[in-house]
């Protein structure tokens, strides 16, 4: 086509034909524009030009309003030499992320393998597992919080109908943490046992009838099969949990507010703090970038060694 | 996945979905109790001494909350859904210049993660007079869908030919034929893209706690963890409040929930 309109224009080699074209080919352009004009100005104004606000206000002592004193590296110096709550705060990040990511996957798993069958009324299973996962963190915060109560909460009056003396949980600097753990895992499964579920309901049938033939048992169909084909949607589930474990915030404000102590203060959580109420706006600043590698490089190292263990067919 | 037989399978589905909902049913029976009944002992799940004068006192107090919701919620989904559907339809069926630069560099966008936008946008927003105004929670992510309008794209790229042809004899503008003729086929990602963005909006907790010091401009749930001590003062209020956040959400869910997990697996698949 575009041959062809190009031998016309230049046998009449009229000028005011490739005028035409050129004009025509100008409004297209504009009207390209015009259309992702609104999402470009967007981008320009609210992420690229906020990017470059934020790498210089990492350099500097900033409360965000008075001018900014420039300060070199400082930032990042301090944080891994003059800042115990940094490194606490990492910790418990870590602590919640590897805590976490295994339990939502396989419990997701289970939920995906037992919502895989068709059997009755398993949409109404399928939506009570996911039910949690679009209820807002605030509804589900109060809900659990009133549960962890020590003396009169649900938890520990289940707890003492089984002769069981539940601990503090929420006041607890060693309990705390593993109850907001509890509560993320059971907010966030609906993810990965959607995801697993679609991805179950993809798998080739010839596969299982070929194994079936030569004999395998279920559970052999399941470490052998099932298992080495869904490792794709494994790979995906691992880099975008991390990424989201790694930047827990909700349940920990409504819940915890970073307490007893720091005992549940994440990293958002600290960042959260140093900004908003401390006007640290600098540091918090050099923080975000700090969690913007690790979190980069984590999922870079998860890229590279997917060869080492997730199958495609 | 014959490991376990109909009847244990249905003991063990059973019991998941008690673990699931038994903490939202608390919620709703707590919300319909009389203050001094909500922490038993034992617990009770179920409601008794059913009040309805809970949401009496609440809706007394949430009205202007729940209203502040609704409208951003409907600000960022028409609005998302306007300006991801006008840049995918762009980038799938329209030739300019550069337009594949602009779509690679959009897309390398959504790599940086948003607390890097977080803290400078911000300070940005202080500078122009928009803290404590509803503006940083819908107009800077109704103008950066990323996501969404690669979704758009993806969408548009399956429409045949044949129906913008049409509409170019007919002498339809440009965007006319994407108005009338394109974006009406494209319901299932807009239903998607639509749920999910609703469902973010109303759920969302980081924007309105750092943006919002007016108590008449704060949305729902975060008017209730934040006035929990100086309005909701009695547990069964707060569950009352707590459900009313829920509800809408339900409502969608059940609603739309085929496109809804459509959305997730499409995001999830493409991986």
């Amino acid at each position: 086509m575009s041959m062809a309109t190009i031998t016309i224009t230049r046998d009449t080699s009229d000028t005011v034909n490739t005028a035409d074209v050129r004009r025509a080919r100008r409004k297209q352009n504009l009207t390209g524009w015009l259309f992702i004009s609104p999402i470009v100005v967007g981008v320009v104004a609210f992420q690229f030009f906020p990017i470059l606000v934020s790498i210089v206000a990492s350099l500097t002592d900033w409360n965000g309003i008075s001018p900014p004193k420039f300060v070199g590296l400082k930032n990042f110096s301090e944080m891994f030499t003059d800042d115990p709550l940094f490194l606490q705060t990492f910790k418990n990040t870590v602590y919640f992320t590897l805590a976490s990511i295994p339990l939502t996957i396989g419990i997701g798993l289970v939920l995906a393998l037992l919502c895989a069958r068709p059997i009755r009324g398993v949409a109404f299973f399928r939506t009570a597992y996911f039910a949690p996962y679009v209820t807002n963190v605030v509804a589900i915060g109060f809900v659990w919080f009133w549960f962890f109560q020590p003396d009169n909460g649900v938890i520990n009056g289940l707890l003492s109908q089984l002769g069981i003396t539940g601990p503090q949980w929420l006041s607890s600097s060693s309990w705390a943490m593993p109850a907001v753990i509890m509560v993320s895992v059971w907010q966030g499964i609906g993810y990965p046992m959607i995801i697993l579920l679609a991805g179950l309901q993809g798998l080739p049938n010839e596969f299982f009838e070929s194994a079936k033939i030569d004999g395998a048992g279920a559970w052999q169909r399941l470490r052998f099969i099932t298992l080495p084909l869904l490792t794709p949607h494994f790979l995906f589930l691992l880099i975008t949990q991390f990424i989201s474990s790694f930047q827990v915030f909700g349940l920990i404000y409504v819940m915890t507010k970073g307490g007893p102590g720091h005992a549940t203060s994440v990293y958002i959580y600290n960042i959260y703090q140093n900004a908003f109420s401390y006007g640290k706006v600098g540091y918090a600043s050099a923080m975000a970038w700090i969690l913007f590698v690790v979190i980069a490089a984590v999922t870079f190292l998860q890229w590279k060694l997917q060869k080492r263990w997730v199958f495609y067919s | 996945m014959r490991i376990v037989g109909k009847t244990s399978q249905y003991v063990v589905m059973t019991l998941f979905a008690v673990a699931f909902l038994a903490p939202l049913v608390w919620m709703i029976s707590a919300s319909l109790r009389p203050e001094a009944k909500v922490l038993s002992s034992p617990p009770k799940f179920l409601p008794t001494d059913t009040q309805w004068s809970n949401y009496g006192e609440v809706f007394d107090l949430i009205p202007v909350f729940l209203w502040n919701s609704v409208k951003l919620a409907a600000f960022n989904v028409v609005g998302i859904l306007i300006v991801a559907s006008m840049a995918g339809y762009a980038f799938a069926r329209l030739r300019f210049a550069g337009r594949d630069i602009a779509f690679m560099v959009l897309l390398a966008t959504s790599i940086i993660p948003g607390i890097a936008y977080l803290i400078p946008q911000y300070i940005v927003f202080q500078h122009i007079g928009w803290v404590d105004t509803q503006y940083p929670l819908w107009v800077p992510k109704v103008l950066t869908p990323v996501f969404a309008t690669f979704l758009m794209r993806q969408s548009f790229l399956t429409i045949p030919n044949e129906l913008e042809d049409a509409g170019k004899i007919d002498g339809a503008s440009t965007f006319g034929i994407y108005w009338r003729i394109m974006l009406p086929q494209t319901k299932p990602a807009l239903a998607a893209i639509g749920v999910f963005t609703f469902l973010e909006s109303w759920n969302d907790l980081f924007g309105p706690l750092i943006y919002i010091t007016s108590e008449n401009l704060q949305t729902l749930p975060v008017a209730l963890a934040q006035f929990q001590g100086e309005y909701f003062t009695k547990i069964s209020l707060l569950m009352a409040g707590a459900t009313i956040s829920v509800v809408p959400v339900i409502a969608v869910f059940l609603f739309a929930q085929r496109y809804f997990i459509q959305g997730i697996t499409m995001t999830g698949m493409k991986g």
